[in-house]
């Protein structure tokens, strides 16, 4: 089981290890980290699950759709690693991934 | 995580989005007694928008449809007593009692009960193959029926009916839907939309029969055809009937509790007894920003009322104040709707709805916005929502005006 580094706004480290195949904001539910909304329960349509890719993972995290990127540009303070954590599968290559949390999903 | 510290509890009556949000909110707000969740659900509470859309389509499974894992609620200290029905609420003595006669005491009592599809009875609608769909055992009957090049008669043609007819065309069945009043989503929305949406659901192959008036569902066993009152008759595998719910309020109403169109709620999400908060779709309360009393059908409202009672139940009194908001996937459109838009005077539009498939539908009432349509324009429906936190003014010529930019307008 992939392991997922969140980091919250603060700096807090929330360790958790997910079934491939789960979302960034399905993992965060499930384990009561409270820097995601996920407002629409994974639909891509309320852009509060935004969270950054650490760099080093964008590569495999590949490119958002172009919905998404139009939801990220509207977000609270989006940058180039900004992601909706419903559209980021888990994969089995991403064990170790490092996500950051913003300040605040609204 | 937390373990239980006082005698008191609060118990949840109804497995439901609100539910779901309220237990946790309660350990977040400090409440240190037992929580039990009452549901006659055999499952957890589940995600139901994706019941007409990914889990009917197949795409999604009853993993994904689980709002939070069943080890969440033990972590949590959250009790799940599934498959079990409340049958009344005794207030004098703080319980509730269950359908197999068993009472349990609370201290604090919340009522996310929800709403139930609303029935009609035609001549045949109990024949095999006829269906309503709200919750996921409807849906996996549903399935049962389906299949490529079988036909499929939706009654209903509002959301809920749109949503089934384009996962089932998915499936490349053969969809018909059959609307009473003259346009489709005629209760929720405007005529440009209702025109929008019948064009795309036309253009994928959907049959849409408007100021249908269902006369008998045929068949011996399982359903075989539709009759409408003007002579016609529909072949039909599956019949799905989609005509709106009703919020469920008998145990609040039979408690003493004050109902008007929902169990009515102030705006702490407390009913008429201080110890009773209710919150989701069985809720009638008070939005400040539309300044009226409303009931919502959403998963929004579920979820930020549900917020608001576990906060009251803790003693932290924060009014209730969200701007609506909802969503609906049919094919390749994401409708997102910010607002309520009853009232409006004007409507504008960005875009075209014509042709293609993007645009925007901007409600304004005295020159002041109260909500978008945004299909395929999340940037749209985004800073509208922002822009929505209160009613005020926005230049119409500016809303419809493409050379600038949506950002601008809303001054982002």
């Amino acid at each position: 089981m992939p392991l997922v580094n969140f980091f919250d706004h603060d700096g807090n480290q929330y360790e958790v290890n997910v079934e491939a195949g789960t979302t960034i904001m399905q993992a965060a539910i499930d384990n009561g980290i409270d820097g995601i909304a996920a407002e629409c329960g994974g639909a891509c349509s309320c852009a509060t699950c935004h969270c950054y890719i650490d760099e080093n993972w964008t590569e495999k995290t590949g490119e958002p759709s172009d919905i998404e990127k139009q939801m990220l540009e509207c977000a609270l303070d989006p940058q180039d690693n900004s992601r909706l954590g419903c559209q980021v599968e888990i994969t089995d290559e991403m064990d170790g991934i490092v996500v950051r949390l913003p300040e605040s999903q609204f | 995580m937390s373990d239980v510290k006082t005698d008191d509890h609060c118990v949840i009556i109804g497995g439901s989005h609100a539910a779901a949000q309220l237990a946790p909110s309660l350990r977040q707000s400090g409440w240190e007694g037992k929580i039990t969740i009452i549901s006659a659900d055999p499952f957890p509470p589940y995600h139901r928008p994706p019941l007409s859309k990914a889990y009917l389509d197949g795409s999604s499974g009853l993993e994904q449809l689980q709002i939070r894992p069943a080890q969440f609620y033990e972590k949590n200290n959250i009790d799940l007593l599934l498959g079990s029905a409340v049958t009344s609420i005794d207030r004098e003595n703080k319980q509730v009692v269950l359908h197999d006669g068993g009472t349990i005491p609370y201290t604090k009592l919340a009522i996310t009960t929800g709403a139930r599809v609303r029935k009609i009875d035609f001549p045949g609608s109990d024949l095999n193959g006829v269906g309503y769909l709200r919750d996921m055992n409807d849906v996996d009957q549903i399935k049962h029926f389906m299949g490529p090049g079988k036909s499929a008669v939706i009654i209903g043609g509002g959301y809920i009916g749109l949503e089934t007819a384009a996962s089932l065309r998915k499936k490349g069945m053969e969809v018909t839907v059959l609307e009473a009043m003259p346009r489709v989503l005629q209760r929720v929305t405007t005529e440009e939309i209702s025109a929008f949406y019948t064009r795309i659901h036309t253009e994928e192959g959907v049959n849409i029969i408007t100021e249908a008036s269902v006369q008998s569902i045929n068949g011996g066993k399982h359903v075989e055809s539709v009759s409408l009152a003007d002579g016609r008759e529909l072949k039909a595998d599956l019949v799905v009937i989609g005509v709106g719910v009703i919020p469920e309020t008998e145990l609040a109403e039979a408690a003493g509790l004050e109902i008007d169109n929902g169990i009515v709620v102030n705006e702490f999400a407390q009913t008429n007894d201080p110890n009773i908060v209710a919150a989701g779709d069985c809720t009638n309360h008070y939005n400040p920003i539309y300044d009226r009393r409303i009931r919502l059908e959403s998963v929004q409202n579920a979820t930020d009322q549900a917020k608001v009672a576990a906060n009251t139940i803790c003693g932290k009194m924060v009014p209730y104040r969200a701007l609506p908001w909802f969503w609906s996937d049919q094919f390749d459109l994401k409708l997102q709707i910010a607002g309520l838009s009853q009232g409006f005077d004007q409507v504008v539009i960005r875009g075209d709805t014509s042709e293609g498939r993007s645009f925007a539908a901007f409600y304004l009432a005295d020159g002041k916005l109260l909500a978008v349509d945004a299909i395929n324009r999340p940037q749209e429906f985004m800073l509208a929502r922002k822009f929505l936190s209160e009613i005020k003014e926005v230049d119409p010529a500016r809303l419809a005006d493409e050379s600038i930019t949506i950002k601008e307008v809303f001054g982002n």
